[in-house]
């Protein structure tokens, strides 16, 4: 038998180790591909251009008489709180979508490869911003046809979008990791609905907490969900970065500390 | 054309795999049981064996996409466990299904995965280019990968384990569901790249097919290899030809049997389904002597062959299996020299 090796050379540069910087490239690189994939498959987005409009139209002409007295006065009070619930409700697709295509081969060759092991899940998460981005203008948009004008002007309603859409991101972390430890797609959706469900609507996004049960006012303040509205309605009125935005950041921020070591060590053990 | 050149460090290593002890368990079922393997560089090594043998699972180790339960493999001296991220800077990995994305056409497919293994943005272009046209994809290039045929999408998958031209390249059934033509055409494209100094590492359930191409051949069964050497050295353990014979009539397949065993001096064996006896030979010129005295005995004979063994029945003769789960292809045993009669 011959013993010579392979015809390329010898350049030592292997290194059992992704640096930083490639760890980002890698990401942006799988970011790309998610962009490439929203492209070809439109129709994904039927659910962040839909629901924005339907149900900003809906739940303020249907509460904003009994709640507000009008619409007009209702507009600053629900367009933060379908903002962030629509958003988030966005995020849990990212998991769906992650788990369906996860199934696919292209993932085996995503792990083969000498690539950062976070970067085919950062990089989907990263690319699904422009999801959030999309159900954020709508909703907005919709909410400006509909005679909603924020009093802090058009800044502060760029930095509290930018602010959902960081939080969103931050929360599709949670349904990655239920995307990459479920078994199919459809048990993805109905935990995180499971979850979802009350922590959208136990929240100050509807109605004032004031109206509620004491004991239930305690859950409302205390969801996490109910700072970033009042984040967001703080932002866009007054113009204020008070501590709903601090606390809706760090809650964000421990969100994404805590489950993107989870995420990456549970799709690294699925095979 | 090398963009990237990527092997052992220091010196060259005479092996590209070494696995010694694999073993994975998948619930109660012991997948691959104790697999030891040995691959030098620069030739063609193919894991030869039935579904479920093993053979994916033990190539998803070596590729590490899957942890062993025990044991240890090194690739060109590193270890797949504790040195993954440089194993996969000297592998390409073509899995049993097409691991390219569907939903993105065959360049965009080509230039994610440059850019992922570090090449620029122009770079990766005028990769993906030169390898749709070396591996005759340039017409489908913008295409989606829906449209493709599955030869296509086994080609396009080939060409993905080439962009970074890696030392090590592991062919999971690499041409199982392709049409003959397209077929021949992926053993071409397999034995060029072998030229080209890589290592291939490929499972098969063909047998002509690891008859075509591997310099050596591990045969797996129920998790373990049960026969390991050249291709060659596994049909001579079967002996070196044997007989095929058929006869008219039935009634004389008795008298046939014995005057066989007579001349050539070894036991016959008589399939039941189609009257054929079969008979190992040492030596091809007496079959001369067995024809003459099949003619004095007044046996006609309705077909006749003297042939290599097949490793088809070295596969049988080694597993002990039904021929049922073994598949063969039309173009099994090309070294047949058949001499019809009748």
């Amino acid at each position: 038998m011959n013993h010579t090796t392979t015809g390329t050379s010898v350049n030592g540069k292997l290194r059992n180790y992704t640096s930083l910087g490639q760890t980002i490239r890698n990401s942006l690189t799988m970011a790309y591909r998610g962009l490439l994939k929203i492209k070809r498959t439109p129709e994904q987005l039927f659910d962040v251009t839909l629901q924005p409009i339907i149900f900003t139209l809906m739940f303020t002409y249907i509460f904003g008489g009994a709640i507000s007295g009008d619409v007009q006065s209702y507009l600053p009070v629900i367009i933060p709180g379908i903002l962030v619930q629509t958003v988030i409700t966005t995020s849990l697709v990212t998991g769906v979508q992650l788990r369906e295509d996860m199934d696919k081969g292209v993932f085996d060759r995503f792990k083969s490869l000498p690539i950062a092991r976070i970067a085919p899940l950062a990089g989907a998460l990263l690319a699904d911003t422009v999801r959030y981005t999309i159900a954020t203008t709508l909703t907005f948009a919709m909410g400006y046809i509909m005679g909603y004008r924020p009093e802090a002007g058009l800044g502060t309603v760029a930095l509290a979008s930018v602010l959902v859409i960081f939080c969103a991101w931050a929360i599709s972390w949670i349904f990655a990791f239920f995307g990459v430890i479920a078994r199919t797609a459809s048990s993805v959706q109905g935990i995180s609905m499971l979850a979802l469900f009350p922590l959208t609507f136990l929240s100050n996004a509807f109605v004032p907490v004031e109206t509620m049960p004491k004991w239930l006012q305690w859950f409302v303040n205390a969801n996490p969900v109910s700072h970033l509205i009042s984040a967001v309605r703080e932002l866009t009125q007054s113009g204020t970065v008070g501590q709903h935005l601090f606390i809706s950041l760090a809650g964000a921020a421990v969100i994404v500390i805590v489950f993107a070591p989870l995420t990456v060590r549970a799709y690294m053990r699925k095979t | 054309m090398v963009i990237h050149s990527k092997t052992t460090k220091g010196m060259a290593k005479e092996w590209a795999v070494e696995a010694k002890g694999l073993v994975k368990t998948f619930g109660n079922n012991r997948a691959v049981d104790g697999v030891d393997l040995q691959v030098k560089a620069g030739s063609i090594y193919g894991v030869l064996g039935p579904n479920g043998a093993g053979k994916t699972t033990t190539i998803r180790m070596l590729a590490t996409l899957l942890r062993p339960d025990s044991g240890s493999a090194q690739i060109f001296g590193h270890d797949v466990a504790k040195e993954a991220q440089i194993v996969r800077q000297l592998i390409g990995v073509t899995g049993q299904y097409a691991s390219v994305d569907e939903s993105l056409s065959a360049t965009e497919n080509l230039v994610i995965f440059s850019r992922l293994l570090g090449l620029g943005r122009g770079e990766a272009k005028r990769k993906a280019v030169e390898l749709l046209e070396e591996f005759g994809l340039s017409e489908a290039a913008k295409r989606p990968l829906k449209e493709f045929s599955g030869g296509m999408r086994r080609r396009l998958d080939l060409a993905a384990s080439l962009i970074s031209q890696p030392p090590l390249i592991f062919l999971d059934e690499p041409t199982t569901g392709l049409d003959p033509r397209t077929r021949s055409q992926m053993w071409d494209t397999i034995r060029r790249l072998v030229k080209t100094g890589s290592t291939v590492l490929l499972t098969t359930q063909y047998l002509d097919e690891a008859d075509q191409l591997a310099d050596r051949v591990a045969v797996i069964d129920h998790g373990r290899v049960v026969a390991e050497g050249t291709v060659n050295e596994l049909k001579a353990s079967v002996g070196t030809s044997s007989l095929h014979l058929n006869i008219e009539d039935p009634g004389n397949l008795a008298q046939a049997k014995r005057i066989i065993e007579e001349v050539l001096g070894t036991k016959a064996g008589i399939t039941a389904e189609a009257g054929t006896i079969t008979a190992p030979m040492a030596n091809a010129d007496s079959v001369t002597d067995l024809l003459l005295a099949l003619r004095g005995a007044g046996i006609p004979l309705s077909e006749f062959s003297v042939q290599k063994p097949t490793l088809d029945e070295v596969f049988l003769t080694i597993t002990g299996q039904d021929k049922v789960s073994v598949k063969t292809s039309e173009e099994a045993g090309a070294t047949k020299k058949e001499v019809a009669i009748g």
